[in-house]
C-alpha cells in the first residue's frame, strides 16, 4: 500500500523486509542468505535493499547498541509545552543538541496533558539527564510553559514492531 | 488528522548529518579497542555489497572472520541488540503511535495483561508519572489504530490518550564507545 505517494512496497519487497525485520545474518554474505531465503537473484536483493534505503523506507542497516550495557542509564522521556506557532524552530533546535535521541510534535490533550514536544534526553545517571533538562529550560526562556520528565520504572512489553 | 495516518515528516538533517551526530563516549564497560571500533563503525551503516563484512573489516584492518566472530558475539552477549536494516514502519504504509493510560494502582497488573495481549503492542513501558502506561501500537493499516484503541478501552475500561506523531525534528543518535 502506498499511502504517501513516496514510495511502493511491492510483494517482494514485503519478502525481503519479512526475512530481514529480525536482523540480517551475520555471514559472510547475508545478502545471499537473505535471497535464498526470498527465492531472487542477490543482486536483486542487493538492488531493492538500496532503493528503499534510498527511500527512506529502510532509514539505516546497521547496529543498534543496548545503550544500557554501554553505560547510558538515564534515559528519560521530557514533554515540554511549547507555542504551536515555534514548534518547528524549537524541534529543529532542540533536535540538534548531541544528547537528543528523539524530537516529535505530538498532540496535547488538555487539561490532562498540556505537552506538545517529545524530547528523549540521554546520559550516563539522571543526575546528568536532569542538567541537561535545565540547559533546554534555559534555551527555551520565555516559551518553556511547562515541562516533565517521564523516567520508565519497569519494561512492560517489548516485542520489536512488526511491520508486514 | 487522524490517528496514526503518516504524515511527511519535516526533514531537518540529511543522514550525514545524522552520522556525525554523536553522543560522548561514557563507560567502555566490558568492550574491547576493536569491539568499541566495530560498534562505532557499524552504528554508521553497513554496507550493501556481496561481502560486507569484508568490506567493513577492511577499512578497521581486521580478517573478515575476525568481524563477523566479534559481531556474532556482540550479538549474542547482548551488547548489541539489533543488527541489520531498521525500518520505517509510516513509509510501510502502516500504522504507528505512541499511546498513554492513567491506570489506579490496584488494577495495573490486570490492566498490563490485557493491554500486552493486543498483538499491536510493540513495547509498553510502566513510567513514574500520573499517565504510568505508555505503549507504542503498529498496525498493518493506519485506520487500524483507532479500532485497536477502542478495543483496548473497551477491555480495559480505561482512557487511551492516543499521541500519534505530528512532525519529526530528529531521529537517531550514535553511543559512541
Amino acid at each position: 500500500m502506498n499511502l504517501t505517494g513516496w514510495h511502493t512496497v511491492d510483494a517482494t519487497d514485503r519478502a525481503i523486509i519479512l526475512a530481514t525485520q529480525e536482523g540480517l545474518p551475520i555471514d559472510p554474505q547475508p545478502y545471499h542468505r537473505v535471497a535464498e531465503a526470498v527465492g531472487i537473484a542477490p543482486a536483486e536483493v542487493m538492488a531493492r535493499m538500496q532503493r528503499m534505503l534510498d527511500d527512506g523506507v529502510i532509514r539505516r542497516i546497521g547496529a543498534v547498541p543496548n545503550h544500557y550495557r554501554l553505560g547510558y542509564r538515564g534515559n528519560g522521556m521530557s514533554v515540554w509545552n511549547v507555542p504551536d506557532e515555534r514548534v518547528v524552530e524549537i524541534g529543529r533546535r532542540l533536535g540538534a543538541l548531541d544528547f537528543v535521541s528523539h524530537c516529535y510534535q505530538r498532540p496535547r490533550h488538555p487539561p490532562e496533558w498540556p505537552y506538545n514536544l517529545f524530547i528523549m534526553v540521554h546520559g550516563p545517571d539522571r543526575a546528568t539527564v536532569e542538567e541537561k533538562m535545565e540547559r533546554i529550560a534555559a534555551m527555551l526562556g520565555d516559551d518553556d510553559r511547562g515541562h516533565e520528565i517521564l523516567y520508565s520504572s519497569r519494561i512492560l512489553k517489548k516485542t520489536g514492531l512488526r511491520l508486514v | 488528522m487522524s490517528a496514526g495516518w503518516p504524515q511527511r515528516p519535516t526533514k531537518c538533517f540529511s543522514a550525514a548529518d545524522v552520522s556525525s551526530k554523536t553522543a560522548r563516549a561514557i563507560y567502555g564497560a566490558d568492550v574491547d579497542t576493536l569491539d568499541r571500533q566495530i560498534l562505532n563503525r557499524l552504528q554508521d551503516g553497513f554496507p550493501i555489497v556481496e561481502h560486507p563484512f569484508a568490506a567493513v573489516a577492511a577499512e578497521l584492518g581486521v580478517d573478515e572472520s575476525t568481524l563477523i566472530e566479534r559481531v556474532r558475539q556482540l550479538r549474542e552477549d547482548g551488547t548489541l541488540t539489533r543488527f541489520g536494516p531498521l525500518y520505517h514502519a509510516e513509509r510501510l504504509g502502516g500504522g504507528l503511535t505512541l499511546a498513554a493510560m492513567e491506570i489506579a494502582p490496584d488494577d495495573f497488573e490486570r490492566v498490563n495483561e490485557q493491554v500486552n495481549a493486543f498483538p499491536e503492542v510493540a513495547h509498553n513501558y510502566a513510567r513514574d508519572h500520573r499517565l504510568n502506561m505508555w505503549f507504542v501500537l503498529a498496525t498493518e493499516s493506519p485506520q487500524r489504530i483507532d479500532e485497536v484503541i477502542s478495543d483496548i478501552e473497551q477491555v480495559t475500561g480505561y482512557r487511551v490518550y492516543n499521541m500519534p506523531k505530528q512532525q519529526e525534528f530528529f531521529v537517531g543518535l550514535k553511543f559512541e564507545v
